[in-house]
């Protein structure tokens, strides 16, 4: 490989890139893309679907079945930590934060299957983001009145507005890039470890230091980050909407 | 073309530079999240019943801290994987 052809990048070597485009329709002018990361969000709302109708199917008030018991731990520790959280008025929130969390830790363990993580395209986890966003400023506008509301921008001194404005809208950015940045410089460090690997097992010949070392980083990068990112996220989406309640203090 | 290459290669070798610079921002977040985890083990060893809440703010506030140097890491994976500024010299 001569230098001309490395700067226009070398075909082999490390490729970092997003997700792959499976189909593109037209509709009424509009492209939508079939990506990689559609299809797999896919799978694992079919998969979760499936697994909660199994779970809950032929539930008992006597004689409690094993999946039975199963289900009522996870309502139960879901009720717990929102009510824990967020004060006991706010456990209608519970089934919102529970497919955040499911969605999140799922989308991401899917690496560990060989599979590219939903959560490391970044559209993802803005989109959960936005919809706490929404969440927020609309508990706010519920509990405040939209003239509280909107006063809320000019405290405490009018001065402060532009401020007030720049931290509202840097609260979902922070919270997807937070998110992605997470799951992706996991996914490029493994990449960089597998072309390393693999380079050392080509000069040496023996395919020895490719089985161990993978699975170690991988349950930090993968399982680790992927249950504390899932976690901080639904704690964060708590916390910032039980801080837009103006009625917090009842509970 | 040969001007070109030149030009490739400043870009290239100046945008490994940046990535690597943009990465000084990892220092911030590791100082404050140590600090705040050296902080959260104190009040665990005086208090072990609050274990339970104060392992959760921390990690909360270890979260909140780290998006500095996440901003930081984007900066440079954007640098070395989706070049803006190389795509400048070939159009």
């Amino acid at each position: 490989m001569n230098i001309s052809d490395f700067l226009r990048g070398s075909p082999d070597g490390i490729d970092v890139s997003g997700p792959k485009l499976i189909a593109s329709f037209d509709v009424f002018g509009v492209t939508i893309n079939l990506t990689e990361t559609v299809v797999l969000s896919w799978g694992i709302i079919l998969v979760v679907m499936l697994l909660l109708l199994w779970l809950t199917s032929d539930m008992k008030t006597k004689d409690v079945s094993k999946k039975q018991v199963i289900a009522e731990w996870a309502v139960l520790t879901i009720y717990g930590l929102v009510e824990d959280t967020m004060g006991k008025h706010w456990r209608k929130i519970s089934p919102y934060i529970a497919g955040l969390f499911t969605f999140s830790i799922l989308g991401s363990l899917i690496s560990m299957l060989g599979l590219r993580s939903v959560t490391a395209d970044f559209n993802v986890p803005l989109t959960w983001a936005l919809i706490t966003f929404v969440l927020i400023h609309s508990t706010n506008i519920r509990t405040h009145g939209l003239g509280g509301y909107l006063k809320g921008y000019a405290e405490p001194v009018p001065v402060m507005l532009p401020m007030n404005i720049l931290s509202e809208v840097s609260t979902p950015v922070s919270m997807s890039l937070r998110h992605f940045g997470n799951i992706v410089s996991g996914m490029v460090i493994t990449s960089l470890l597998y072309f390393a690997l693999s380079v050392i097992t080509k000069k040496i010949g023996i395919a020895f230091c490719t089985i161990g070392i993978p699975a170690v980083l991988s349950l930090y990068f993968d399982l680790f980050s992927g249950f504390m990112q899932a976690f901080i996220f639904i704690m964060l989406t708590m916390v910032y909407i039980s801080n837009a309640d103006g009625n917090a203090e009842e509970t | 073309m040969e001007n070109e290459l030149i030009a490739r290669a400043i870009v290239l070798g100046a945008s490994a530079l940046g990535a690597g610079t943009a990465m000084v921002a990892g220092i911030g977040p590791g100082i404050g999240e140590g600090y705040a985890v050296g902080k959260a083990c104190e009040a665990i060893g005086r208090q072990p019943e609050g274990s339970g809440a104060v392992t959760r703010t921390m990690f909360i506030g270890c979260a909140v801290a780290e998006s500095t140097g996440i901003y930081g890491l984007l900066v440079a994976l954007l640098l070395m994987f989706a070049n803006p500024f190389i795509k400048k010299i070939n159009g």
